[in-house]
C-alpha cells in the first residue's frame, strides 16, 4: 500500500513542480492586451475534419495572435465525429467535409437556440491530386475513364493502351499498377468517387461513398499514411489531398478536351461556378459541386470542407466569439494564410462575400 | 499476544463448528478484508458498466439493413465476420511469434545472462512497454514493412504453393504478417516482464537441489522453474493476448485492410481487426454507423471473454503451484 | 557425473573419469564459423546473381540456426544426449534473445535518431499555441500526460492492489473465481472501447460533449486496473506460506501480516508491476483522443477543459503535417522519445523503491 502510493505521489510531485515553476514560454499571460481594437476572449472548441486540421491551426494562430485572451481548440477527430458532437452540443462549431445531411438537420441542435439549426459555411477548398510514384515518369496525363479503370482494377499495367494512348512518348514501364487508397472512411474518398461517378459512370459502377468500394491494392490510414505508402511502393498511384502529396508526381487531368494541371485557381473556379444546394435555409451555403464544369483552367477533382455553426446560439457570448472567429476564417487574410500553410484554394471573392453575409447573420 | 491458540483465519476448509468458541474479531482485520472485498467488487461493477454500455449502444446495429452497413456487406453479421477472423488470426500469429521469444528472453535474463547484464537488459525491455502504439505504427510502416517486403517477395516466389504464402505479394509489405510482427514486438515487453518476475521467484532451494542431483541447467529449468512458473506464463500470455486483440492504432497504421476472410499472409488484401476497424471508421461514422462500430466492440469483448474462459479451463486442469495454498 | 551415456568413440579429453566435453570456447568458435559459412553461401549466391547484393540479416539469422543444429549434433556425438539437449536449449534461448532484440533495438534506434533533432530547451518550455512551423514544444502535453497518468495510477493502484490481496489472501468461492475471470476479461477491453465508455459515463453525469483530463484518467484506469491486479496477484502468490504461518504463530493479526510481511516481501515485484502498468497505459492514444481531447495551449486543470497528452501530440504531429513536414515529424519523434524517458525515470524510481524497502535476500 505505502509503496503503491509512492509512484502516484512522485508523479504528483513532479507535476506540481512543473506546474508551479513554469508557464509555457510562448504563451503570454492573459489580460495584457491593451490595444483599442475590439478583442475577443473565451474558449472556442471545434471538432471535425482532419483535412481541415492544418488550416484550423493556422486560423487559430491568427485569431489568437489578434486576441490573446481567446483560445481556439480544434480536434481533428473526423467529419462525422465533428457533426455528431456539434449536434449534441459538445462542440461550438464543427469542421466537416460534407454539409449537414437531411436527417441531421431534422435533429435538435443542443448548442443552438431553440428551433434553430446549424448552417454550413464553405471555408476550405482543397484540390485532390492523382499522385503516382513511377521512376522517370513525368507529366502523366489521364482522363476520368482511365482513372476509374485503374482504381477499379480493370487497367492493371502501366503500359496499358488506355494510358499509353494519352501519353505519347512517355516512358511507361511494363509493371503492375499498385493502387493505394484510404483505409479509413474519408471525405477525400467521397469526393474522389463522386468525381468518377459523374465523369466515368460507365466504368465506375459503384455509388459515391466515403468507404473505398473495391477490393484492390493497398489501403493506408489518413493522408500521411497514403503519402508514405505511395512513396515507398514502386509503381504505385493514389488520390490524395494536394497539400499532402509532398514529393510525389501529380498527374494532369483531362477536363473537357484538354489536360489541366492541378492549380488552386482551377479548383476555386469550379467552386465559384457551382450552384448552392437548394432546399436549405438561406444562410446554409452547402455547395453542389459541378464535377463536369469545364474551362481552360478548371480542376473539378476537389474537396470543399465546411465550418458548421449555429444560426442562433443559445449562449450570446459564444455567438460573438464564433462570429469573430468565422469572420477571420472567411476573410481574405485568413484564406491567404490557409493557402500558404495548408495548400488550400482561397474562396472566390463572390463566394467569400456570401459567406461573410451568412456569418453576419449569426446571432 | 493473548490468543496463541487462534488459528490463522486463512484455513478455508475448516468447518465453523471447529472454531474456538471465543473467537477474537479484530477491527483492523474487518476493515482490511472489507476494503479488499470492496475493491474486488468495484471491478465487477466497472466491467458490468462497460458491458451494459456496449450492449445498449450496439442494440440498433443488429437489425441494420444493407444501406446502413458500410461497404458491400448485406447485414451486420457479414460485415463483422471478416473482422472477427482478422482479429483472432492476427492475435494468434502474434502470440505464436511472441510467446517462445518472451519465454526465451525471460529465461535468458533470469537464468543465463550474467547478473549485471541481465539487469540492464531487463531494464531496457521494460522501457519498451512505454513506446506509444503510434510509434510502433510509425516504425511498422516506415521501417519494418519496407525491410520485410523483399523477404515476402522471395517467399511468394519460391513457396507460393503453400496456401499461406499464395496470392499476389504486396508491394508495400503492409500485410497481416507485418501486422503480427508489430503486435508481437508490442506484447513482448509486457510478456517478458511478467515471465521474468515469475522465473526469478522460483525457489532457489529447488533449483540448487536439482543441480546438486546432477541435472543440467536445462533440466533444472524444466524441473524446478517451469512447473513453478506455469500459471505465471499463462498470465503473461493472457496479458499479451489482451493487448494483441485490442491493439488499435498500430494495426490501423500498419495493415492494408480489405473486407475478406483469407489466411494468406503476404497479399495486400488482409482481413482487418475489430479494434483497428473501429479506429479507422469511427471518425467519419454517424447515426447507425456508430452503433455498428460499437457492436463490433461488443463482439471483441465477447471474443476476449471466450478466449479467457478456454484458457482458464486449461489452467484449472493443472493445479496452480502457489506459495499461498 | 554419469559416464554411461557418453559415446565411447569420442573421448579426446584427458580426464577419463568424466564424460567427454567440448573444449571450453567451442560454442563461440562454432558460432563464428557458422556465420562465416552462411556468409560464404550468401556471398556465392550474390556472386551468382541469384540475390541482389549481400544479405547480412540472412547471414546472421541462418548462421545462428546452423550453429544451433551443429552444436547439438557435435555435443550429441561427444557429450551424450542430456548434455546435448542442455546445449541446444541454451543456444535456443540465446538465439531467441538475439532475434527478439533486433526489432527492439531497431525501434529504439529509430526513436532516438528521430528524437534528438528537437530534444532542446524550446521543446520543454513551449506549448504549441500559435506555432505554425518550426519551434513549439510539448510542455502542455507533458503536463497533461503526467497529470492524467498520475491520476489514473491514483485510482487504479489502490483498487488493483486491494483486489489482488483479496484474491490471494481472502478470496474463496464464487466471488474470487468470478473476479479472477473478469480481470482476465478486463485485460481484453480494447483501449478505444475504454475511451468510449469513459466518454459515455461522463456525458451521462456532466452533460453531453464534456471533455476533461479526468475522463482520460478514468479510461486509462479501466485499462490499468487488470494489469495491476494480474501482476500483483502473481507476485503475492509466490510469497512463501512459511512466512505467513510464522507470523500467525507469533499472534500477528492477518491484516498486519499482509501489510508488514507479505507486501514487503513482494514489494519489488509489485512495484515492477505498477510501473509496467503505467508504462502500458502512458502511451495509449485512441482513448485519450476521445476523452481528453486536443488543444495547443496549456491547461493545468484536470477537471476542466481539454488537455493535451504526449501520445496524442505525437499522433497529431504525424497525422496533420504542415507544408514543412520535417518540423512536424521531428516534434513527433521528440515527443515519443520524451515519453520513453519519462518511463525510464519511473523505472529508476521503482528500482529505488524496491532497493530500499524490500527485505534483503540471496538474489
Amino acid at each position: 500500500m505505502n509503496i503503491s502510493r509512492i509512484g502516484g505521489v512522485a508523479a504528483i510531485a513532479i507535476v506540481g513542480a512543473i506546474a508551479l515553476s513554469s508557464c509555457a514560454a510562448n504563451e503570454a499571460p492573459a489580460g495584457d492586451s491593451s490595444s483599442d481594437a475590439k478583442t475577443y476572449s473565451g474558449t472556442l472548441n471545434g471538432i471535425g475534419s482532419s483535412a481541415q486540421g492544418q488550416a484550423e491551426i493556422t486560423w487559430g494562430t491568427g485569431f489568437q495572435t489578434a486576441n490573446p485572451d481567446a483560445t481556439v481548440n480544434y480536434d481533428p477527430q473526423g467529419s462525422g465525429a465533428g457533426r455528431t458532437s456539434f449536434i449534441s452540443g459538445a462542440a461550438d462549431f464543427a469542421g466537416s467535409d460534407a454539409a449537414l445531411k437531411d436527417e441531421e438537420l431534422s435533429q435538435t441542435f443542443a448548442g443552438c437556440a431553440a428551433d434553430t439549426k446549424g448552417i454550413d459555411l464553405p471555408v476550405y477548398i482543397s484540390p485532390i491530386a492523382i499522385a503516382y510514384n513511377v521512376d522517370g515518369l513525368k507529366d502523366l496525363k489521364l482522363d476520368a475513364a482511365t482513372i476509374a479503370g485503374i482504381f477499379k482494377g480493370t487497367i492493371t499495367k502501366w503500359n496499358d493502351d488506355a494510358i499509353a494512348s494519352q501519353n505519347d512518348g512517355a516512358d511507361l514501364p511494363d509493371a503492375d499498377i499498385r493502387v493505394v487508397h484510404r483505409s479509413d472512411d474519408s471525405g477525400t474518398t467521397q469526393n474522389f468517387t463522386e468525381y468518377l461517378a459523374a465523369n466515368a459512370a460507365d466504368v465506375w459502377d459503384a455509388a459515391p461513398s466515403q468507404t473505398y468500394p473495391y477490393t484492390i491494392g493497398d489501403a493506408a490510414k489518413g493522408t500521411s499514411g497514403v503519402a508514405d505508402t505511395t512513396s515507398q511502393t514502386a509503381n504505385s498511384i493514389t488520390y490524395i489531398d494536394e497539400s499532402g502529396a509532398g514529393d510525389l508526381s501529380i498527374a494532369q487531368l483531362k477536363v473537357g478536351d484538354n489536360y489541366v494541371k492541378l492549380t488552386a485557381e482551377g479548383a476555386s473556379e469550379v467552386v465559384a461556378n457551382s450552384p448552392i444546394a437548394d432546399g436549405r435555409e438561406d444562410n446554409d451555403l452547402a455547395i453542389a459541386i459541378d464535377r463536369t464544369y469545364t474551362s481552360e483552367k478548371a480542376y473539378p477533382l476537389l474537396l470543399v470542407s465546411y465550418m458548421i455553426v449555429c444560426q442562433e446560439y443559445a449562449d450570446a457570448d459564444k455567438a460573438e466569439l464564433v462570429k469573430g472567429y468565422a469572420s477571420y476564417v472567411a476573410s481574405e487574410e485568413g484564406q491567404k494564410a490557409a493557402a500558404e500553410q495548408a495548400g488550400s484554394a482561397p474562396l472566390s471573392s463572390d463566394l467569400a462575400k456570401k459567406v461573410a453575409d451568412a456569418i453576419a447573420s449569426i446571432k | 499476544m493473548s490468543a496463541p491458540t487462534e488459528a490463522p483465519p486463512s484455513a478455508p476448509d475448516r468447518a465453523p463448528a471447529a472454531e474456538p468458541a471465543k473467537r477474537v474479531v479484530r477491527i483492523g482485520d474487518r476493515i482490511f478484508s472489507g476494503s479488499t472485498v470492496f475493491a474486488g467488487s468495484l471491478i465487477l461493477v466497472v466491467l458490468a458498466a462497460v458491458a451494459i454500455f456496449l450492449i445498449v449502444q450496439s442494440g440498433p446495429a443488429f437489425t441494420a439493413n444493407a444501406d446502413e452497413v458500410p461497404g458491400p456487406s448485406e447485414d451486420f453479421w457479414s460485415y463483422v465476420g471478416p473482422l472477427v477472423f482478422g482479429t483472432v488470426w492476427a492475435a494468434f500469429l502474434a502470440l505464436v511469434l511472441a510467446t517462445p521469444m518472451a519465454i526465451g528472453i525471460a529465461l535468458f535474463i533470469s537464468h543465463y545472462a550474467p547478473r549485471k547484464l541481465a539487469q540492464g537488459l531487463g531494464y531496457v525491455i521494460d522501457l519498451l512497454a512505454a513506446v506509444p502504439s503510434v510509434v510502433f505504427g510509425l516504425w511498422g510502416v516506415l521501417t519494418l514493412a519496407r525491410f520485410v517486403q523483399p523477404f515476402y517477395q522471395w517467399l511468394g516466389d519460391n513457396l507460393g504453393w503453400i496456401p499461406l504464402f499464395s496470392g499476389i505479394v504486396s508491394g508495400s509489405g503492409k500485410t497481416i504478417l507485418t501486422g503480427a510482427i508489430v503486435l508481437a514486438v508490442m506484447v513482448l515487453p509486457i510478456m517478458t516482464a511478467v515471465c521474468r518476475e515469475v522465473f526469478l521467484q522460483a525457489p532457489r532451494l529447488h533449483e540448487e537441489a536439482a543441480l546438486a542431483l546432477g541435472a543440467t541447467r536445462s533440466e533444472m529449468i524444466r524441473m524446478a522453474v517451469l512447473p513453478f512458473a506455469r500459471s505465471g506464463i499463462v498470465s503473461a500470455i493472457m496479458l499479451g493476448l489482451g493487448r494483441a486483440l485490442g491493439e488499435t492504432l498500430a494495426i490501423a497504421m500498419v495493415l492494408s485492410p480489405a473486407l475478406v476472410i483469407s489466411p494468406q499472409l503476404l497479399t495486400s488484401q488482409n482481413p482487418n481487426t475489430i479494434a483497428a476497424n473501429i479506429a479507422l471508421q469511427f471518425a467519419e461514422a454517424t447515426g447507425k454507423g456508430v452503433n455498428i462500430l460499437i457492436a463490433t466492440g461488443l463482439i471483441l469483448f465477447i471474443i476476449t471473454f471466450v478466449v479467457n474462459f478456454v484458457a482458464r479451463a486449461i489452467v484449472a486442469r493443472r493445479a496452480a503451484f502457489s506459495g499461498a495454498n | 557425473m554419469s559416464t554411461t551415456t557418453a559415446a565411447p568413440a569420442a573421448r579426446p579429453m584427458t580426464n577419463s573419469l568424466a564424460a567427454g566435453r567440448l573444449p571450453r570456447f567451442s560454442p563461440i568458435f562454432l558460432l563464428i564459423g557458422s556465420w562465416i559459412v552462411m556468409g560464404a553461401v550468401y556471398g556465392m549466391l550474390a556472386a551468382a546473381g541469384t540475390l541482389e547484393g549481400f544479405d547480412i540479416v540472412g547471414t546472421v539469422f541462418f548462421g545462428t540456426v546452423l550453429f544451433d543444429v551443429a552444436l547439438f549434433v557435435w555435443s550429441l556425438v561427444v557429450e551424450g544426449g542430456r548434455r546435448a539437449r542442455d546445449r541446444l536449449i541454451t543456444s535456443l534461448v540465446c538465439t531467441a534473445f538475439v532475434i527478439a532484440l533486433l526489432p527492439l533495438i531497431s525501434l529504439i534506434w529509430t526513436v532516438v535518431a528521430g528524437g534528438v533533432h528537437r530534444f532542446d530547451l524550446t521543446f520543454f518550455s513551449s506549448s504549441m499555441r500559435n506555432v505554425l512551423d518550426e519551434g513549439g514544444g510539448a510542455l502542455h502535453a507533458t503536463v497533461g500526460t503526467l497529470e492524467i497518468t498520475g491520476f489514473a495510477a491514483l485510482i487504479s493502484v489502490p483498487i488493483g492492489l486491494l483486489t489482488a490481496i483479496y484474491l490471494v489472501e481472502y478470496g474463496r468461492g464464487w466471488l474470487a473465481k468470478g473476479i479472477t475471470f473478469l480481470v482476465d476479461v478486463m485485460t481484453g477491453i480494447p483501449s478505444i472501447v475504454a475511451g468510449l465508455f469513459a466518454f459515455a459515463l461522463f456525458s451521462l453525469f456532466a452533460g453531453p460533449g464534456i471533455r476533461a483530463g479526468v475522463m482520460g484518467s478514468v479510461a486509462l484506469a479501466v485499462l490499468m486496473i487488470p494489469i495491476v491486479v494480474r501482476s500483483a496477484e502473481e507476485i503475492l502468490k509466490l510469497v512463501p506460506n512459511e512466512l505467513r504461518e510464522a507470523s500467525y504463530a507469533l499472534g500477528v493479526p492477518k491484516w498486519l501480516t499482509v501489510v508488514k510481511v507479505v507486501l514487503p516481501t513482494a514489494v519489488a515485484g509489485i512495484t515492477t508491476g505498477i510501473v509496467l502498468s503505467i508504462s502500458r497505459v502512458i502511451g495509449e492514444t485512441a482513448p485519450l483522443l476521445l476523452t481528453a481531447g486536443f488543444t495547443a495551449s496549456m491547461n493545468y486543470d484536470l477537471f476542466d477543459e481539454r488537455m493535451m497528452t504526449l501520445p496524442v501530440f505525437v499522433y497529431t504531429q504525424y497525422a496533420n503535417q504542415g507544408p514543412e513536414a520535417s518540423d512536424f515529424i521531428n516534434r513527433a519523434w521528440a515527443g515519443a522519445l520524451e515519453l520513453i524517458l519519462i518511463v525510464a525515470v519511473l523505472n529508476i524510481l521503482a528500482r529505488l523503491v524496491s532497493f530500499f524497502f524490500s527485505p534483503k535476500t540471496g538474489r
